[in-house]
């Protein structure tokens, strides 16, 4: 099994509502629209030659450019039977950034979609305990959203002349 | 006390034709055994915590000066070692172990994430600025992170700290 072929496969399977095909550095990689990202892990999961059964990662990321659907969850599947990786990206709008569980598919996903929902405020629903996981529960804001300034970059006071070097 | 009587048993020996009596200080008798057997707490959050555990084995052994052996409970510690980058969602616990170790007890701060938040000093939310912020601070060691020597340095510049104290001052200055 290659890339092409599960490509081949879900398309097949899905048509055109996959968009977005990419192999950066060999990793297989698409999207889909957001309310489908069930139905398509679950196919990846049951599918007698997918066999996409191990969630390597499960993250966030927020592209403020992409207005609209800022926000982006990004899992990360593995088939350890053929030894194949992909990565499955849907996009949400920060207003609304509601996205269904794969709790009940994986287990795993639990504190990962906490960690998600900690960091990007992503919503996920049917969660059975979304709460925040690494921060203090009494944050009230999403720190890993591009909302806060960049640290100026013409401050001196970190420059090596500053510590004798 | 002079340099040389530092590890010496703080008494005289008065010889008599029985044996002999020993004559001390309550304070000095006191301090020599607190600070010849401090055991610190099984505390470490990040790097820092690789030296210490270093300090610990073999080729440092933090034995010889009297540390023995570290406890996994504050129960039994005399000595905290805050090795590594306290968060704002372990501060909480940092303290409940403190609160919970039995005095007479004393804190190192060990590499400049406890000294001052460190690296994390600028544009962080979640790394506490200094762990003295959160308890009381006996001997700071900067570093990134301290070598084991500068942490067997600090335990050695504490046992002198509590070879000065006085048994009732103590109490009484830190109000517990």
């Amino acid at each position: 099994m290659t890339n092409e072929t599960v490509r081949q496969q879900l398309t097949e399977k899905f048509g055109e509502q996959l968009t977005e095909w990419e192999e950066q550095f060999g990793l297989l990689t698409f999207t889909a629209p957001a309310e489908m990202n069930l139905k398509v892990i679950q196919h990846l999961y049951d599918d007698e030659s997918l066999r996409f059964r191990f969630l390597t990662d499960l993250t966030g990321v927020h592209y403020p450019e992409r207005k609209g659907e800022e926000l982006c969850v990004v899992y990360h599947l593995h088939n350890l039977v053929d030894n194949i990786r992909l990565r499955f990206k849907i996009y949400v709008p920060s207003e609304k950034p509601d996205v269904y569980t794969i709790t009940q598919r994986f287990s795993t996903a639990n504190w990962m979609e906490r960690e998600t929902y900690d960091f990007f405020g992503i919503n996920f629903i049917g969660h059975p305990n979304l709460i925040r996981i690494l921060n203090v529960d009494e944050m009230d804001y999403f720190p890993m959203r591009k909302e806060y300034e960049m640290e100026d970059p013409t401050r001196r006071d970190k420059d090596n002349e500053m510590f004798g070097r | 006390m002079a340099e040389t009587e530092k590890m010496i048993f703080p008494a005289q020996l008065h010889q008599t034709a029985d044996g002999g009596i020993v004559v001390s200080k309550l304070d000095e008798m006191i301090n020599w055994a607190r600070s010849n057997s401090l055991w610190p707490l099984v505390f470490g959050t990040s790097c820092c915590a690789i030296e210490m555990m270093s300090a610990a084995d073999a080729k440092y052994d933090w034995s010889r000066f009297g540390f023995e052996v570290a406890r996994a409970t504050p129960r039994q510690a005399d000595l905290i070692i805050v090795a590594g980058t306290i968060v704002m969602k372990m501060a909480p616990v940092l303290k409940r172990l403190y609160d919970q170790m039995p005095d007479p007890k004393y804190v190192i701060a060990m590499g400049a994430c406890t000294i001052s938040g460190g690296p994390f000093f600028y544009n962080t939310y979640s790394v506490v600025k200094g762990v003295d912020h959160v308890i009381p601070v006996d001997v700071y060691i900067p570093g990134c992170p301290p070598r084991p020597e500068a942490l067997l340095h600090a335990m050695i510049t504490l046992q002198e700290k509590i070879k000065h104290e006085t048994y009732f001052g103590k109490t009484k200055e830190s109000g517990k």
